[in-house]
């Protein structure tokens, strides 16, 4: 006969406010083999857990029932208890009575006090039934798969690295290095983007434990926790990178034909078909977009050369100009780029974010070049912009450039560009809408008081005006920052903008409402930006499914726990951190980096792991090799395999995460999800169903 | 000495009894070491008064096929209960309720008033339905057994020691039956007789059989949607087909003839609700679009799941 001991938890108020203490614990007493029922006001607390030892040790109860909060959270912790007082951690169960009772009904505290009691009955009715587990222990590999290059990929893969782990840190781009490449200077300490980053793209190159994979995707993602079995694609460059110096001679000789816009600039001006994604780029390595290449000499690659009159091939523009044989055409290469698989047993997923297009917000006039989004202006202000740094209206951009080409060439020109004098920012365009995305996108406050700060500091007699829903500045001098910002003379509007109109001078009417003045006021701009939101990537859905984790209603990756388990996923050994799990500024991306590095290592550093013994498992007698369940697997753990001449299905113990997917498809009901048996679950439900008596 | 033998026909088609006479010159054989001392109402003329008549435990073996749809099937098999040593329920409908089982879908009401009232062919302008007493010229006394509320399988009326599936099983199965009975060689009490694998387990389409990997069905087919292809596995093609979750003691004889399993084997051992296990099973290798089809092209799935289980089954409120 088992001896079932009850220990219920008040957990302050959180449990005790809704839910009759002392009348579960009188239930609880007349439940067949209960033979002890205490109470505690933290029963997780060292002295709650003491009471479950104390009543182990002295043989009193071989089966624990705690009646707290969350087995997500706190069975581990009960579990250790009872383990530590020399009982199978597996005789313990837990039920749920704050979530599911105090919780949800405190309001109604008769019913939330009734269904503890069931619960609680139910639970008895599990323990005892349940069956002592051993824990196993899984091998596990130790490389680290980061996927995406910004300033959160370098941080966890450069962390890693340093503490002796090899990481592959795979980036969509040609280049590392992220949206903070393109950002001028940084809030709140206004350091150059560049000066602080590039130094540490340059270490990810060098580093000997990184191996870095630029201008490649993810392509599917299979195993587990310890032994993920990663295909990444490394796409076509069209350049042999092996010979590429990045001398960038290619660059300036494409064709105006093949030009497009630059994804860098944000479109502000445009790149060749070949092209290094910026100056300071890490591998500084030339790409050809196939998209945008014209096969200006008429051949593409493999194919023979058209030949001149007297005999000599024709060569395309960059395969002319390359000192290094790089850009040549002679051999053919696969549309296809090349597959490599990796294995891994940790993936940190640090893909970033993109900003909302102005295209979305026809109020504002998204067709006037000098409507921007803030990300432009960054461009348009940085020294590595199309203007290198100098301040005049987009529209004037082409201008600006042909004057530059002439310069170059040595031909005399005269610069005739408008430069701004008056600049209106624009908050929460598609953040905190509700027809777009109601989150807050966290950083728009801070970057436009630093583009506004920045650009009054170099040009005092321009106007600013900021439209803000309000200012959201909490965090480490934050707050300090948007007092210098007014100081310096900014003007903050506390109110929304309902329309931009495009002047026939290309300047700009914006049409607000002062919520201070309570009237409608107008300024007329040269230039606007909106602070458009930060969203996920297009194709972040995607790689959650290939890695099977979650996403949240917004569209970032979700994580574990908010508060407990911030960068860990519903997925073991998947780990998350920057913005592709939502809208951050650079210390908490670095931090949240950081902190899935060390979640990783903390993983693996060990080498082998624990697995909870919670699996499924196949009785060979009934199973009758149907096959149904393979397919089901989420992780691909079953097969059919030949067994004394019969084909019957096994489950590989090192991949089954028990799910139970297989045992509640099983058509003959050859497989037990141990620790959830049918006999368990069957007794729960019944001593549900009958009102909380237990058979 | 010749075990007595007997076997009753109650709500079913005969079907099975056809499937022993099936057995052809075996059962000329086995009868050398049965007496049939009751076959009714097929086969022999007997009256209620002559099994009461008989000694208890007297019969070795009764079998039974057809559910329980009228009180005289109830008032039968508790007397022939308590004549027998070993009652076999013999077939689907005797085990699980069968096809007539589906009735349970509907109320008795609905029923009668479809059958006595509705359907084209009815002619009935005085409103006759079945009673179960009539005077007949002031005199005569006539009874007819009452039509119970809900079909019921055997055992929820008596206690049932072997089942056996198949609508009807299959002479092999048939023949594997009697031996075993003749023999003696029988399973412990209140199990199924059956060898436990499934459907698929005898299945040529397997596709494990081949080599090849079980994947999702993309598209589900009704039987009148085209012809099956005669060698892939017929759920892979979207058919819906129970065979791995019914008994495969017919050796697969359906999907051998291009017709998707219909389950009439019943549950594999261990299983209490076909029809659920069916779901779990069928449902889980749906993918998602498959599933919405499913849904929309069979107008009652719970005549599809429980086309022979419905009366044992928890919808059928066999407890």
């Amino acid at each position: 006969m088992p001896k079932v001991g009850v220990y219920i938890c008040h957990c302050g108020e959180n449990i005790a406010g809704a839910v009759n203490i002392e009348e579960v614990k009188k239930f609880a007493e007349k439940l067949p083999d209960v033979v002890v029922v205490r109470d505690y006001l933290f029963m997780c607390s060292d002295p709650g857990q003491e009471l479950i030892k104390e009543d182990i040790r002295k043989g009193l109860v071989d089966r624990v029932v705690v009646a707290a909060c969350t087995p997500r959270t706190h069975e581990p912790i009960f579990r250790r208890a009872c383990e530590e007082a020399g009982l199978n951690k597996y005789f313990f169960e837990m039920v749920n009575i704050r979530d599911q009772c105090s919780w949800a009904h405190w309001h109604e505290k008769e019913k939330a006090t009734e269904k503890a009691k069931q619960l609680i009955a139910a639970g008895v009715a599990k323990a005892r039934l349940l069956e002592p587990l051993e824990d196993r222990y899984v091998e596990l590999n130790k490389d680290v798969l980061v996927i995406g290059g910004g300033i959160a990929g370098i941080f966890a893969s450069l962390d890693l690295a340093n503490a002796g782990f090899k990481v592959y840190l795979v980036e969509k781009s040609p280049s590392i290095g992220g949206n903070m490449a393109k950002l001028d200077k940084t809030f709140p300490t206004n350091d150059c983007s560049a000066c602080i980053l590039t130094p540490l793209m340059v270490e990810v190159a060098n580093h000997p434990n990184i191996e870095l994979i630029t201008y490649a995707e993810v392509e599917s993602v299979e195993g587990t926790v310890g032994n993920f079995r990663v295909k990444v694609r490394k796409k076509q460059t069209y350049v042999d990178w092996n010979k590429c110096t990045g001398c960038g001679a290619c660059l300036n000789v494409c064709p105006p034909k093949a030009r497009v816009p630059d994804e860098f600039n944000e479109g502000l001006s445009l790149r060749g078909a070949i092209y290094i994604p910026f100056p300071q780029a890490v591998p500084k390595k030339a790409v050809i977009d196939p998209e945008a290449c014209v096969s200006c000499s008429g051949r593409w690659f493999g194919e023979e050369p058209r030949k001149t009159k007297d005999g000599k091939p024709i060569l395309a523009p960059c395969e002319r100009v390359c000192p290094t044989g790089a850009c040549s055409r002679d051999e053919p290469r696969d549309p296809n780029g090349e597959l490599i698989e990796l294995n891994v047993g940790a993936i940190i997923v640090a893909t970033g974010y993109r900003v909302m297009d102005k295209k979305n917000f026809k109020e504002f006039s998204p067709d006037s070049p000098n409507v921007i989004t803030a990300l432009q202006m960054e461009r348009l202000i940085s020294a590595t912009g199309p203007t290198e740094g100098k301040l005049i209206v987009p529209s004037d951009i082409p201008k600006y450039l042909e004057w530059k080409k002439r310069v170059e060439k040595g031909q005399e020109a005269e610069l005739d560009v408008r430069k701004p004098k008056v600049i209106t920012f624009v908050s929460c365009v598609g953040s905190r809408d509700e027809r777009y995305h109601t989150y807050c996108s966290k950083v728009c406050c801070m970057y436009m008081l630093k583009q506004a700060m920045l650009l009054k500091e170099k040009y005092p007699d321009l106007d600013i005006y900021i439209f803000f829903i309000d200012v959201r500045t909490p965090g480490k001098d934050f707050d300090e920052y948007y007092m210098r910002c007014r100081q310096l003379g900014v003007k903050i509007i506390k109110g929304k903008v309902g329309g931009v109109q495009r002047l026939p001078d290309e300047r700009l009417l914006v049409r607000g409402f002062d919520a201070d003045l309570g009237k409608p006021v107008e300024v007329v701009s040269d230039i606007v930006v909106l602070a458009t939101a930060i969203e996920p990537n297009l194709d972040l859905r995607d790689l959650a499914r290939k890695l099977g984790i979650n996403i949240g209603a917004e569209g970032f990756l979700k994580e574990r726990h908010t508060k407990l388990y911030p960068v860990d996923t519903m997925t073991e050994g998947i780990f998350i951190c920057g913005c592709a799990q939502g809208p951050k500024d650079i210390p908490d991306s670095v931090a949240q980096a950081k902190a899935a590095a060390a979640s990783a290592m903390s993983l693996l550093a060990p080498g082998k792991m624990k697995v909870e013994p919670l699996i499924s498992e196949v009785n060979e007698e009934k199973c009758t090799g149907c096959g149904i369940c393979v397919p089901l697997c989420p992780y691909g753990a079953i097969e059919l395999v030949e067994k004394n001449g019969r084909r019957v299905s096994h489950i590989n113990e090192a991949k089954c995460k028990g799910c139970g997917v297989c045992t509640a498809a099983c058509p003959s009901k050859a497989i037990t999800l141990h620790g959830f048996t049918f006999e368990q679950v069957l007794a729960q439900i019944r001593t549900l169903a009958k009102g909380g008596v237990v058979e | 000495m010749a075990l007595k033998f007997a076997f009753y026909l109650a709500a079913g088609c005969a079907g099975c009894e056809m499937a022993l006479v099936d057995l052809a010159d075996r059962l000329v054989d086995a009868l050398e070491h049965l007496e049939v001392v009751f076959w009714a109402p097929t086969v022999a003329d007997v009256k209620y008064k002559d099994l009461e008549k008989m000694p208890d435990k007297s019969i070795d073996v009764a079998l039974v096929d057809g559910a329980v749809r009228l009180s005289e099937q109830e008032h039968i098999l508790k007397i022939l209960r308590q004549k027998s040593k070993i009652l076999v329920a013999f077939g689907i409908c005797a085990s699980m309720g069968g096809i007539a089982g589906l009735a349970n879908v509907h109320t008795k009401e609905e029923i009668f008033e479809t059958v006595y009232f509705k359907t084209y062919s009815t002619d009935n302008p005085e409103g006759v339905v079945p009673q179960t007493k009539c005077v007949v010229d002031g005199k005569y006394e006539l009874t007819l057994p009452e039509f119970l509320e809900k079909v019921k399988p055997v055992c929820e009326v008596v206690e049932v020691d072997y089942f056996v599936g198949g609508c009807p099983p299959h002479h092999e199965h048939v023949a594997k039956i009697v031996e075993a009975i003749v023999s003696g060689n029988l399973p412990p009490k209140g199990s199924w007789i059956t060898d436990g694998k499934s459907v698929c387990d005898v299945c040529p389409r397997n596709p494990a059989s081949k080599g090849e990997k079980r994947e999702f069905v993309r598209e589900v087919k009704r039987t009148i949607e085209g012809v099956p292809d005669e060698e892939k596995c017929l759920l892979q093609q979207g058919y819906v087909c129970f065979g791995p979750i019914t008994q495969g003691d017919c050796g697969a004889s359906c999907p051998k003839v291009n017709i998707p399993c219909r389950g009439c084997g019943g549950p594999l051992p261990g299983v209490k609700d076909f029809g659920a296990r069916a779901i779990s099973a069928i449902g889980s290798v749906l993918s998602e679009e498959a599933v919405d089809q499913l849904i929309e092209k069979y107008g009652n799935l719970t005549k599809l799941f429980y086309r022979y289980s419905l009366p044992a089954s928890l919808l059928g409120g066999r407890r």
